[in-house]
């Protein structure tokens, strides 16, 4: 079992796609062995042609059809001619035989986010695979679950499987892979088995010579401060933040915390059963910037007023705005030939920094962020947390969500829980452990 | 009404609703692979013109062959310019169609000179079904038409089959609904979506040709008058299955074939432009209700 | 106002595909009329003739299609740039040439300075109506208004059928025509001996007006950024997506009724059937080779008009059906949205 190691943009998915044949390398060499055949070649053409010798994926992102039934999204994947009920008793078989119990009569979109990826790890194993390539699959799961993950590696790789597990988790390399390879700028940075190791060692692999993130929070007594937003579920006491606090809310995908937050940034209804007040000026920084925070093919001039749309008069005076433009790319060290260019070629950091620095220039008063360092390599995730932690510092109330929550422990001052649409403070000195049951809804006691 | 009228009607039904079955069950094609065909109008149109020179120079079925050809064609181009090009569906449907209506009038005016409506070609005459033929009121209206519908009615099945148990009727669909995920594993996305395309066009073509064929026996420009835009709401209303598209076609053709109740019953209550109107009306009407009802393949008219 | 012009990134490509793609279509069209046995040099002089060849050519045909082509190529830019595709601008020139005709015939004894402003307002009315039921559809039920306008334009076509066959026909009722309009709801010419009327002073001023909509004010770019990016103008723009397309969309049906009013009170000054010879499509290549600016659009609107014109003329002098420009409008769509991104 191998663990591929990187940060964000490091060439991890890149590589595995190229092994998959959804990439086409510019130069190199595959080689597939197994104990029947070998085969050496440039590159591989297609998936298909990956699936015949052996090699299935499981996507950082789900690829089943949310339309079809579990069996005929197994029987796309697999490359079976069976349609219909021979497919799904084929589906049935590998099913059993692989001991991750799906309903393959059932259809995909009605599955949970823990099914759909269990789905996700049949279609990969489903055509006989030997070789299994898994693209950060703990992505969106809870600690539970990623034990159950683990354990169906293990299987596979007992029975002779070889595995690729990317990820950028320090731990989960511990805990499954007999070896290591870290890439950093596309390149091996070092390899070897995972015992020859100190966690250090591979994060120096995989950051170089840069700072690792600052893990120092700020401790401040916030508790009276002015309330900004209060969370007020029907039969609860509400739950206040207030200025000059960072909150984190860690949740598993799809527990309403997105329409949460969502709600709070007055851009979506609030979700039934919360009553929320809000008090002060919002800037909300969404989780997709290229679809949700900027228009790719718009200049920055005219994203910078986008972003500003209801403050802006009638007329609109594109030489202010264009100032304004100019003065974010300034203050946050948005890499850029000028405002002129189009949002969309401006590289993934520089583009969330002006995303950023366009909300924080309206000096809100709370800020809502998701996921605001998704895709983002370590400089530029440093450059977030920093904005981030100076707008608390300016008594902004600042609320976050990642689905990494690591992420999120670093950076909160105070440290929310949602499950099921359920909110619960956690104490800022609860364990991993802890935050995790309370993920998946299984403490005991909120509080 | 008297019963002769009653079959009358129920005949031109059928008949009419030939045509637009055939379009109709190539745009599901198309439309369950994710792409919006506009051009299905042009694809009829071509293959309406491809059966009338068809059908002059070598008899009916040559029209069929070639104007099933002829819609393939037209089809062709939107599969090159909206699946392999990636431009927008909608826009380059559009072209298709327009495209479509001016080379067909060039062709026409050269192949036929200024005869246009007096022109005959070779038809396909009503062909009864032995025995069934002879069922009271039923056998006249179903089992006296054209080979063209009973060629229809046989393709349903066919295309049920390939849409539902074939391996690349379940690419397609995976192309329609999620061409990310239909590419992650493994399937050709545009090469399917454009094999879609091109059996839309075919069948379309061949709607066209049973147009000029099977029931006006004559070629016009712009004689297809937005009959394959009527398909598309008939896709819509059948739900993006072939047997709906087939029940949905004949809801349509006896909309139209009322012209011909009237007309022949010498009622006046309405005037004649209501009944020109009413399959228009009707599929605005079906579009409204069934929308709501039935999903669209997810990826439909976006190319990603 | 501020003298700074907008910065921006070209979303369709730049002026050079506008050249290729109109170079490419008269390309085919020769190509075409070649492979179908057409006499093409007599063809392209015919065409060139009625286009550019005269002072009439141009003064009392090219120009007077213009008009129609930019009102309707603004209006198909109007609901494009929101993201709404108007597909149904022949059903609405219709509906406005009705109501244009009802009003223009009802107002005899009139001033001038009321009968012709009632004239072209009740075309925008009744285009904007018209349009009011595919944007109810959308809105309500979900349904593209692609298909709908389409359908409409059929239903249009059978309206003005029976308009002029029944409550419209000329007091003689010999031909399916109406009565010709009041001379005080008729658009002036603009020369004595030509007959481009003031339609085009109206169609230019729109123009104007709609560049300086998109660039100059807060709801033309909120309109811009609907249709570019919905999320993105919902989320961070907080601009509401719903209203601006449905006022888009039915600003394209007013504009595109407001054409058919054009075409009446300037041109036709009588509703007839196939008022227009697909305007409402030709617009669509309009709009588009004008990448949806409105500056860019009078220049296609000039160019396409001249094809109109001159199609006339091939139809007359050389054989040549009239459709066969249809076949330029083709290969312009097309080239202009071959290889770019999504136009909407």
């Amino acid at each position: 079992m191998h663990a591929l190691l990187g940060e964000n943009g490091a060439g991890k998915t890149t590589l595995m796609r190229i092994a998959y044949g959804l990439e086409i390398p510019d130069r190199g060499e595959i080689e597939v062995g197994s104990e029947s055949r070998t085969a050496s070649r440039e590159r591989l053409a297609s998936p298909r042609e990956a699936r015949a010798l052996g090699i299935g994926m499981v996507h950082q992102h789900f690829t089943s059809i949310p339309a079809f039934t579990v069996a005929e999204n197994v029987a796309l994947a697999a490359g079976w001619r069976e349609t219909g009920r021979r497919a799904m008793s084929r589906a049935r078989e590998v099913i059993d035989r692989l001991g991750l119990p799906l309903d393959p009569g059932a259809v995909t979109r009605d599955l949970s986010v823990q099914l759909r990826q269990r789905l996700e790890i049949v279609q990969a194993l489903a055509a006989e695979a030997r070789v299994l390539l898994l693209d950060e699959p703990t992505a969106v799961l809870a600690p539970p679950e990623v034990a159950e993950l683990v354990n169906v590696i293990r299987r596979f790789a007992a029975q002779g499987g070889a595995v690729v597990l990317i990820t950028h988790k320090l731990r989960e390399v511990a805990l499954v892979a007999d070896r290591v390879t870290v890439l950093r700028d596309g390149r091996v940075a070092l390899t070897g088995s995972v015992g020859a190791f100190d966690p250090r060692a591979l994060s120096a692999a995989m950051i170089g010579d840069d700072p690792a993130l600052a893990e120092t929070r700020r401790v401040s007594d916030t508790a009276e401060h002015e309330p900004r937003i209060s969370i007020a579920p029907a039969d609860q006491e509400p739950i206040v933040l207030r200025a000059g606090e960072i909150v984190g809310v860690a949740a598993v995908e799809g527990n309403g915390q997105r329409e949460l937050l969502r709600a709070i940034a007055g851009v979506d209804s609030s979700p039934p059963g919360l009553s929320l007040t809000v008090s002060g000026s919002v800037a909300f920084i969404p989780e997709d910037r290229t679809t949700e925070a900027l228009i790719g093919e718009f200049t920055l001039v005219e994203n910078q007023a986008l972003g500003h749309l209801d403050r802006l008069p009638r007329w609109l005076d594109w030489g202010a705005i264009a100032r304004d433009a100019d003065a974010v790319i300034r203050d946050h060290d948005v890499r850029t030939t000028g405002s002129a260019v189009a949002a969309a070629t401006l590289s993934g950091g520089n583009q969330q920094k002006f995303v950023l620095g366009r909300a924080l220039g309206r000096d809100p008063e709370i800020v809502i962020a998701e996921n605001p360092t998704r895709g983002l390599d370590i400089r530029a995730t440093g450059a977030v947390h920093g904005r981030l932690r100076e707008a608390a510092g300016r008594g902004a109330c600042v609320l976050v969500h990642s689905s990494d929550l690591d992420e999120v422990i670093a950076l909160a001052d105070r440290l929310l829980v949602m499950h099921a649409g359920v909110l619960q403070e956690l104490p800022r000195v609860a364990s991993r452990s802890a935050i995790g049951d309370a993920m998946l809804g299984l403490s005991r006691e909120p509080r | 009404m008297d019963l002769e009228l009653l079959i009358a009607f129920g005949a031109a039904t059928v008949r009419v609703a030939t045509p637009l079955a055939l379009a109709a069950l190539g745009e599901a094609i198309s439309e369950r692979g994710g792409v919006l065909n506009l051009g299905i109008e042009g694809s009829m149109l071509a293959g309406a013109l491809g059966a009338a020179i068809g059908a002059i120079a070598g008899g009916p079925w040559a029209g069929v062959a070639l104007g099933m050809a002829a819609g393939m064609s037209a089809a062709m181009v939107l599969a090159l310019a909206a699946v392999v090009g990636r431009a927008d569906q909608i826009i380059s449907g559009t072209a298709v169609t327009l495209g479509a209506i001016g080379l067909t009038g060039m062709i026409a005016q050269q192949a036929f000179g200024t005869a246009g409506a007096g022109l005959a070609v070779p038809t396909l005459a009503p062909v009864g079904v032995p025995l069934l033929e002879q069922v009271p009121v039923l056998g006249p209206i179903v089992f006296r038409q054209s080979p063209l519908t009973y060629l229809t009615v046989a393709l349903v099945p066919v295309v049920a089959w390939l849409l539902f148990r074939t391996r690349f009727g379940l690419e397609l669909r995976a192309a329609g609904e999620a061409p990310l995920g239909a590419a992650a594993a493994g399937v050709r996305v545009r090469m399917v979506r454009s094999l879609g395309v091109l059996a839309g066009g075919a069948l379309a073509g061949i709607g066209g040709a049973s147009l000029v064929l099977a029931q006006v026996g004559t070629f016009t420009e712009r004689m297809t008058a937005g009959r394959g835009f009527i398909a598309i709401a008939i896709v819509v209303l059948g739900r993006w299955h072939p047997v709906g598209a087939l029940l949905a076609a004949l809801l349509f053709g006896a909309a139209t074939a009322l012209q011909f109740l009237f007309q022949a019953s010498g009622i006046t209550v309405v005037p004649y432009q209501v009944l020109l109107a009413l399959p228009y009306l009707l599929a605005l009407a079906v579009l409204a209700t069934a929308v709501g009802r039935a999903r669209a393949p997810a990826a439909l008219a976006r190319n990603e | 106002m501020t003298t700074v012009a907008m910065p921006r990134a070209a979303p369709l490509g730049g002026l050079a595909r506008t050249v290729i793609a109109f170079g490419l279509g008269l390309l085919a069209l020769v190509l075409f009329l070649a492979v179908a046995g057409f006499d093409v040099a007599a063809s392209l002089e015919a065409l060139w003739r009625g286009a550019f060849g005269s002072r009439y050519a141009i003064l009392s045909a090219t120009l007077v299609r213009a008009v129609p082509l930019l009102i309707l190529g603004l209006a198909f830019a109007l609901g494009a740039r929101a993201g709404g595709l108007n597909i149904g601008m022949e059903g609405q020139f219709a509906a406005g040439a009705i109501a244009a005709t009802w009003v223009g015939v009802s107002v005899a004894g009139a001033p001038a300075a009321m009968a012709l402003p009632a004239t072209l307002l009740a075309g925008v009315i009744a285009g904007a109506l018209w349009m009011a039921v595919p944007v109810l559809l959308r809105a309500r039920f979900g349904v593209t208004e692609v298909i709908s306008t389409l359908l409409l334009n059929f239903v249009a076509e059978a309206a003005v059928s029976w308009a002029v066959s029944g409550p419209l026909q000329e007091s003689a009722r010999t031909y399916p025509q109406s009565d010709p309009i009041a001379l005080a709801a008729r658009l002036p010419r603009l020369l004595p001996t030509e007959r481009i009327h003031l339609g085009l002073v109206v169609a230019l001023l729109l123009a104007i007006g709609m560049a300086v909509f998109f660039h100059r004010t807060r709801a033309g770019f909120a309109l811009k950024a609907a249709g570019a990016a919905p999320e993105a103008a919902r989320i961070v723009g907080r601009v509401r997506i719903t209203p601006v397309v449905v006022l888009a969309l039915l600003g394209s049906g007013a504009l595109a009724g407001l054409g058919g009013a054009v075409e009446v009170s300037g041109v036709s000054h009588a509703l007839y059937q196939r008022l227009s010879p697909g305007y409402g499509f030709t617009a669509i290549a309009v709009a588009l080779l004008g990448r949806l600016r409105p500056g860019a659009i009078v220049i296609a609107a000039l160019l396409f008009g001249a094809l109109e014109a001159g199609a006339g003329a091939m139809q007359r002098d050389a054989g040549v059906p009239a459709v066969a420009v249809m076949v330029v409008q083709a290969v312009v769509l097309l080239a202009m949205v071959m290889g770019t991104r999504e136009s909407r």
